[in-house]
């Protein structure tokens, strides 16, 4: 007798619907208070109960095909919860859980079905195991998509916030450069200056790279072109933080900035404020009451 | 010469780039480099990586740790099936630049490593191997 296993897994998934689902919030619940109550109870239940609702849909309409149509339902209420997991903090193993733990009760649920008939039992779990492990792997999918889109979207936020142009006094404008300089981030910064050098009528800017790691023959240009640019809307650059490691690697690879370039952001704004006629002086001691 | 560590990493996106970056900087730490040698083998490697992904259009890079006697060495290998350079002498030169660039990578490269070799082929790619020891 050959027995279709898609048969005996849809059947038993409708019939049984309760019992698989009893078995399964209890694993999850389980598990649950392992990964140190990132979900509120009601809510795992509410989710584990709309998907085993959606999956038994999906096998009466479309059989073992999780890819097809009848799945799409089931597919976006899973892609919806590994998103909402991977914001959440879910670790990947957490999340593929989820889903991979609707097998044993589904097993369970196939075993005390078809009693001592071990072929359908075999055929039923063959089905079962086949389509939770697609439906596993999906959801896999969207959670790694999910947290590559968080990572790119944190990547943007820190490249806007580490690029802040700082007014010192008036008409001196510092740019404290920090971290790597490449491709976006550049423009952001360069924009960022020239913008802050029109709003503030500025003279000089000071550009302080003490915090970009490495300074190559990309970033040098990009120093250029800015510099250039601030010239060109009537303010002066003085570049400051220029470490001696990279002073020397700047020597090998022959870039030169020309301009003006300072050890500490400092000695560069001592400069600015010279050369707008201003100066730091140290207040006078009082003196009376000294004898 | 023994390789006693070697690894090969992807240079597909600017992102690999910094990856390349941070790799061998931990690795020329990893062999004692002192600070100014390790800027200096980490920009070159920065150099190349990006002529690997700007002209080569992708490829990889093997780092490899080697040994000779008592000597640690930091060698990298940047590799890619790009168009290949036609002319190495005028692509040496300082300032000579077919992509708005400064020109100044490859000599740079060369200059801040104990070891520089290129070899390149062209419509079959390109593969330049540096060194520097402690
Ligand atoms: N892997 C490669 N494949 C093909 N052509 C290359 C490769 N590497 C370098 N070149 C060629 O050699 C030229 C010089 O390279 P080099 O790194 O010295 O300068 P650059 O990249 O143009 O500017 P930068 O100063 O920003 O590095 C490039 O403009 C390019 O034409
Ligand atoms: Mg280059």
């Amino acid at each position: 007798m050959t027995m279709d296993g898609t048969e005996v897994l849809t059947r038993t998934v409708t019939e049984d619907e309760a019992t698989i689902l009893d078995g399964w919030t209890g694993a999850l619940r389980e598990s649950a208070s392992l990964q140190g109550g990132r979900i509120r109870e009601a809510e795992l239940q509410t989710q584990a109960k709309a998907v085993l609702g959606q999956f038994r849909d999906a096998l009466v309409a479309g059989g073992l095909d999780a890819d097809g149509e009848s799945y799409a339902p089931l597919r976006e209420t899973l892609a919806d919860i590994s998103r909402s997991r991977a914001i959440q903090g879910f670790t990947p193993t957490d999340t593929a859980n989820f889903v991979f733990s609707l097998k044993e009760p589904v097993f369970e649920a196939l075993r005390l079905k078809s009693g001592a008939d071990a072929s359908a039992q075999a055929a039923g779990m063959w089905a079962g195991g086949k389509v939770i492990d697609r439906l596993g792997l999906q959801t896999m999918e969207v959670f790694l998509a999910s947290r590559e889109e968080v990572i790119g979207r944190q990547g943007q936020e820190i490249a806007e916030l580490s690029t802040p142009v700082v007014r010192l006094w008036d008409g001196i404008l510092a740019l404290p450069l920090i971290g790597t300089l490449d491709s976006a981030r550049t423009g952001v910064v360069m924009e960022n200056l020239l913008q802050a050098i029109v709003d503030e009528e500025a003279e000089i800017a000071i550009i302080d790279i003490t915090g970009v790691p490495t300074v190559d023959t990309l970033v040098a240009q990009h120093l250029l072109k800015t510099v250039a640019a601030a010239r060109l809307m009537g303010a002066d650059c003085i570049v400051s933080g220029i470490r001696p490691q990279i002073a020397q690697t700047m020597v090998h690879l022959g870039v030169e900035l020309n301009v003006v370039s300072k050890a500490t952001l400092a000695d560069a704004f001592a400069v600015a404020l010279r050369r707008t006629g201003r100066k730091v002086v140290r207040q006078q001691v009082p003196t009376e009451g000294r004898g | 010469m023994t390789i006693t560590k070697a690894e090969t990493l992807p240079i597909r996106s600017g992102d690999d780039v910094v990856r390349v970056r941070q790799r061998v900087r931990a690795l020329a730490i990893e062999i004692g480099l002192g600070l100014v040698d390790q800027t200096k083998i980490v920009t070159a490697a920065s150099e190349l990586a990006r002529n690997t992904l700007d002209y080569g259009g992708g490829g990889d890079v093997r780092t490899e740790i080697v040994q000779a006697g008592t000597r640690k060495g930091l060698r990298l290998i940047f590799e890619d099936q790009g168009p290949g350079i036609a002319d190495i002498e005028q692509a040496m030169t300082d300032h000579y630049t077919s992509g708005g660039g400064l020109g100044l990578g490859l000599g740079g490269a060369k200059r801040l490593s104990n070891e520089f070799h290129i070899e390149s082929t062209p419509g079959a790619g390109t593969r330049v191997t540096i060194a520097r020891w402690k």
